[in-house]
């Protein structure tokens, strides 16, 4: 029916064209009718390379589909689906057309088969996504857009130039397997590693992620990390470093999401937390680990969509999100309070929803490979997970103290796209079969045996239990309106202020010279100009005629001078 | 008649020059001038066609033999610079009719064209020239019509920016005059491919260098390489919009092409690069020169002085690739002379557009603009995107290969460096953008009309070449590298 050539992201493009041009419902219809048919192409889609080109002198691949990438394929669509249900309400037209084209970007990178069309649809993913922070239209959110975008580029730039080096070496632009054995690699690493927010390049995430919109959050969360994900699957298997990356982001944020209020912010921080559950997954590298990291990048975005989701409606019901000012919400928005807790059960990977078929995978796959202070960690991780994610954001936004709010329950689209999140958790969790399918190795791995849901259980139950004691005796960490410092102070105060120092300095002692120098110049031109009257003041100074005329004279100087000694030292 | 070729190309606008102070209606004229630039515009793709297909054609003006007559010569280099020239004059000429009637009296429009006529007449003869003093002929005749066209503007400023053109390009051709003086002197002949065979017996004289660093700076100057490029940004701001479009495509690539000529085929390779350490000279310059001038764009107020930095900085990215001193580098160059001017040219004329309907080119005046000439803002995007060096864009193409030619010989930093020149050109760029589409209309003005199609149609012919040459890049590299494959003596 389709052209097979066509790839995934041009309908998304032209449906961020038609969003652009139409309004009210006839733009919500199409838009929700995109992907859709978008999907419904794609499941016929089979694997192979659909589309090649040759630009300048190299094999360009801009559609290539194998499992990997159509799983994250799949994946993106049902993102997109729910997000686009979820912000049907929303009129504004930059953020509707952003959200499509963001949307087909990633859908264009994970398609990409080269390092060149990768890096346009790397580029094009920080261009488009950035408006959905601005979209929020306050001055915070403008600047935490500004530092997004200028992080992203950055990260693209440093993609391009490893795609350059390592064009320089292997001759191909081909995305395949890359590895870290030269310079190219390592940039190519860098880039990926600040999408998918390594230790030190994370804080674009916690910082712009809160500021973005209601909507605009949940879309986020869903595109640009995983997309980091899939290219390190591609291109950096087995890498050993990854694991011990990996298992660095699974745990340093928990300190930071149980100190922090923002509620989103939390959310952002335990998103890294996930990601670094891929990253372990990825950097292990056999069949059962990457089977692990693709199933629950797969499960992240859809939880993590749905917490985003709950977080949002609240956001949009009451205007507040931090904390210390909600609480008693479950009285008033019940169907909310139901889905927050699915998803939160589902990130805390209860035996019977979708996070616990995919994270076990990782686990028991660190578990195989010997990694035992890994495993440790990363049960450290799952426990920090449940504590943070999994009760904090229910209990501090929807019971705890009773704040006195009384909104509803938001509005029916929202609703119906966190239901649908919410049913595909529980759907996962418990017929996982569907899921283990569209893996790219078989491994024949169950879940539900009785070690694993035991010792899940067990971990999640004192966990509980810790909460619980934790809050009773007044220890836990109350919910405080603070500013929490995270790396991004070195480069939001730190280095600005002893810049500013270093160049207070610097240019006190340049205007001193500048003076000085100016002042002996001026006099040296005008001994010279006293002796040059009859050549009409040429050389007397009339700016910048003369100015220029001194540059000519100096360089014709200089080159002759260079020459001259050059030959003498030859 | 196709052996008469490379002459038809010079006489043919040199006779019509004059011509159109005949005809003395505006429109007439205009038609007239169209039609002549059309014909060179046709007559250098022959050209391109034939030495492509069959090498290095010479002509002997008059029947005179070479070293005693002047022999015009043209090889890729020539032919691919008739081309770029040729065709920037004929599609920016075509918006001229519209653009002058609002920018200058109506007693001049007949002077205009002709100048015009007279100033593509130098171009077209110093590329296809091979007698080094029919160099200097042509470069005089060039640009003494370019300070007049410069002079023509309405703005006050352009008869200043002009005076001052003036005094830095004469004193520019007067030390191009004094190297061509020495090397007569030591050679005792003015043929290029002469003076280049005899060079070989004198050329560890001072004379000789002493000729070659006056050459050099003279061109540089042409050239406006950083720190010699004070003259530009004013000659462009204030000059007609038309002669901006056609001088900021134009110029600047012709000094280039001197630079090139000068140093490879006369000097040689091996004497230009071992007298002057003249790699580390134009890297740092060229580097320096695009930092600095993007950094003033970056500060620029009146969008005609952003781009006119903006071009300075594009002649740093030429002269880092001639700087490195492969056959890459020399490509990445050419290739820029070519992209850069599809882009110049089509982002002066939105800019003469966007004159011709608020006149004035400040940006503060641009609020609003995104939405009132939506088809006119689109194309300074497109043509600012492909000035980037994004994807899909000429400007990329060029980037790329200046990138790659670093990368081969180890010059990372210098790889580096591009890249990040090239993310200053994002804020410029963006700053306008910014402006044009996120600003309302300024309160009290009268709503702005899309510019005339007279006006559209050039730009967006040239802001698809933008696209087009960025896809398919085979007719540019493909000249590229045969011209600075012969140009390194490789036989390909």
């Amino acid at each position: 029916m389709w052209m097979l050539e066509i790839p995934p992201f041009t309908l998304f493009f032209i449906g961020g064209l038609i969003a652009a041009l139409t309004q009210g419902k006839l733009r919500g219809a199409i838009m929700v009718a995109i992907p859709v048919i978008s999907a419904m192409h794609l499941w016929t889609v089979p694997e192979g390379i659909h589309l090649q080109m040759t630009f300048l002198d190299y094999e360009l691949v801009p559609y290539r589909a194998d499992k990997l990438s159509l799983m994250f394929g799949y994946v993106f669509h049902i993102a997109a689906f729910i997000s686009i249900i979820y912000s049907l309400h929303v009129k504004d037209t930059v953020q509707q057309v952003a959200a499509m084209l963001y949307a087909g970007s990633a859908l264009g990178a994970v398609f990409a088969g080269d390092l060149l069309t990768l890096f346009v649809f790397w580029e094009l993913l920080a261009f488009t996504s950035v408006f959905l922070i601005w979209a929020r239209r306050t001055s915070r959110a403008y600047h935490a857009g500004m530092r997004y975008l200028i992080i992203q580029v950055l990260s693209g730039v440093i993609l391009l130039v490893g795609a350059l080096f390592y064009a320089s070496e292997t001759g191909s632009l081909a995305f395949d397997y890359i590895g870290l054995d030269s310079i190219a690699g390592w940039l190519i690493f860098i880039a990926f590693g600040i999408k998918c927010a390594f230790p030190f390049f994370h804080n674009w995430l916690t910082d712009a992620y809160p500021e973005a919109t209601p909507t605009g959050t949940v879309i986020l969360s869903a595109f640009t990390t995983k997309v980091a994900v899939y290219a390190l699957a591609r291109a950096y298997p087995g890498t050993e470093l990854l694991v011990y990356i990996g298992a660095a982001m699974t745990c340093f944020p928990i300190f930071f999401a149980v100190i922090e209020n923002d509620l989103r912010r939390v959310l952002a921080y335990s998103l890294i937390n996930q990601v670094g559950f891929m990253v372990v997954g990825i950097g292990i590298g056999t069949a059962l680990a990457i089977n692990g990291a693709i199933a629950h990048a797969f499960n992240d975005v859809i939880f993590k969509g749905l917490l985003f989701m709950s977080m949002g409606a609240v956001l949009h019901m009451t205007g507040r999100i931090n904390g210390s000012d909600l609480g008693g919400l479950y009285k008033t928005m019940p169907k909310t309070t139901i889905l927050c807790i699915v998803g939160a059960a589902s990130i805390s990977a209860f035996p019977l929803f979708s996070g616990f078929v995919s994270k076990s995978m990782v686990m028991s796959a660190a578990l195989e490979n010997g990694y035992d202070w890994i495993w440790l960690m990363l049960l450290f991780a799952s426990a920090g997970v449940f504590h943070h994610a999994g009760i904090k954001i229910p209990y501090f936004a929807f019971f705890a103290h009773d704040s006195g709010l009384r909104a509803n329950d938001p509005p029916r689209n929202m609703l119906f796209a966190m239901f649908i999140a919410a049913s595909l958790c529980i759907a996962i969790g418990i017929y996982p079969q569907a899921l283990y399918s569209l893996l790219p190795y078989d491994t024949g791995y169950n879940p539900y045996d009785a070690t694993h849901v035991l010792a899940q259980t067990q971990l999640l139950l004192f966990s509980a239990l810790a909460f619980v004691w934790l809050n009773l005796r007044n220890m836990y960490p109350p919910e405080l309106r603070s500013t929490n410092l995270d790396v991004d102070w070195i480069y939001r105060r730190a280095i600005p202020n002893v810049l500013a120092k270093v160049f207070a300095v610097i240019w006190q002692a340049d205007g001193a010279l500048r003076n000085a120098v100016t002042s002996r110049l001026s006099q040296c031109q005008r001994f010279i100009a006293s002796k040059h009257k009859g050549l009409g003041g040429l050389l007397s100074g009339s700016y910048p005629a003369g100015n220029m005329v001194l540059w000519v004279g100096v360089l014709l100087a200089a080159y002759l001078f260079i020459g001259f000694v050059s030959k003498l030292t030859a | 008649m196709l052996a008469h070729l490379p002459i038809l190309q010079v006489i043919v606008p040199l006779m019509a020059a004059p011509l159109c102070l005949f005809l003395n209606r505006s429109k007439l004229v205009w038609l007239f001038a169209l039609l002549v630039s059309a014909f060179t515009c046709a007559n250098s793709i022959f050209l391109l066609q034939q030495v492509m297909s069959s090498g290095t054609i010479t002509y002997q003006l008059g029947g005179w033999d070479a070293p005693w007559g002047i022999e015009y010569r043209i090889d890729e280099l020539n032919a691919l610079l008739l081309l770029i020239i040729s065709t920037i004059g004929t599609v920016v000429l075509f918006a001229a009719h519209t653009s002058i009637q609002k920018e200058l009296a109506e007693d001049r429009h007949t002077l205009f064209y002709s100048l015009y006529l007279l100033s593509i007449t130098g171009m077209f003869g110093i590329v296809s020239t091979g007698d080094l003093f029919n160099v200097f002929v042509f470069l005089e005749i060039s640009s003494l019509s370019a300070y007049a066209l410069i002079g023509l503007g309405k703005d006050r400023r352009a008869l200043w920016a002009a005076y001052q053109y003036l005094i830095m390009g004469t004193i520019g051709a007067t030390f191009i005059l004094i190297g061509i003086g020495l090397l007569y002197q030591m050679t005792g002949t003015l043929n290029m491919a002469d003076i280049a065979s005899r060079l070989a017996e004198v050329n560890q004289t001072r004379t000789v260098f002493a000729a070659f660093v006056f050459l050099i700076v003279g061109v540089c100057l042409k050239l406006a390489l950083f720190p010699l490029h004070l003259w530009l940004p004013n000659a462009y701001a204030y000059a007609p919009s038309i002669v901006t479009a056609f001088l900021a495509a134009t110029a600047t690539k012709v000094a280039v092409y001197l630079l090139i000529r000068l140093s490879f085929t006369i000097f040689g390779i091996e004497f230009s690069f071992s007298s002057l350490p003249l790699q580390n000279l134009f890297l740092v310059l060229g580097l320096v020169g695009i930092f600095a001038a993007s950094t003033a764009a970056i500060y620029k107020t009146n969008v005609k002085h952003i781009f006119a930095y903006s071009s300075i900085a594009q002649v740093g990215y030429m002269i880092v690739g001639y700087a490195i001193q492969t056959p890459t580098g020399l490509m990445a160059t050419l290739l820029h002379l070519f992209n850069h001017a599809l882009m110049k040219s089509a982002l002066f004329l939105a800019l003469g557009a966007v004159v011709y309907r608020i006149g004035s080119a400040q940006l503060s005046q641009f609020q609003g603009l995104g939405r009132q000439m939506p088809l006119t803002m689109a194309a300074i995007v497109v043509a600012g995107l492909s000035l980037i060096g994004v994807p899909l864009t000429v400007g990329f193409v060029s980037k790329w290969y200046l990138l790659v030619a670093a990368v081969e010989v180890g010059m990372w930093p210098v790889a580096v460096l591009v890249l990040l020149g090239s993310l200053l050109a994002v804020i410029y760029i963006w700053r306008i953008v910014e402006i044009a589409y996120f600003k309302p209309p300024l309160p009290g003005r009268e709503p702005v009309q899309e510019a005339p199609w007279t006006f559209l149609a050039p730009i967006w012919a040239l802001v698809l070449a933008n696209i087009y040459f960025g896809i398919d890049t085979r007719l540019s590299v493909q000249v590229a590298q045969a011209a600075s494959q012969s140009l390194f003596g490789i036989n390909p």
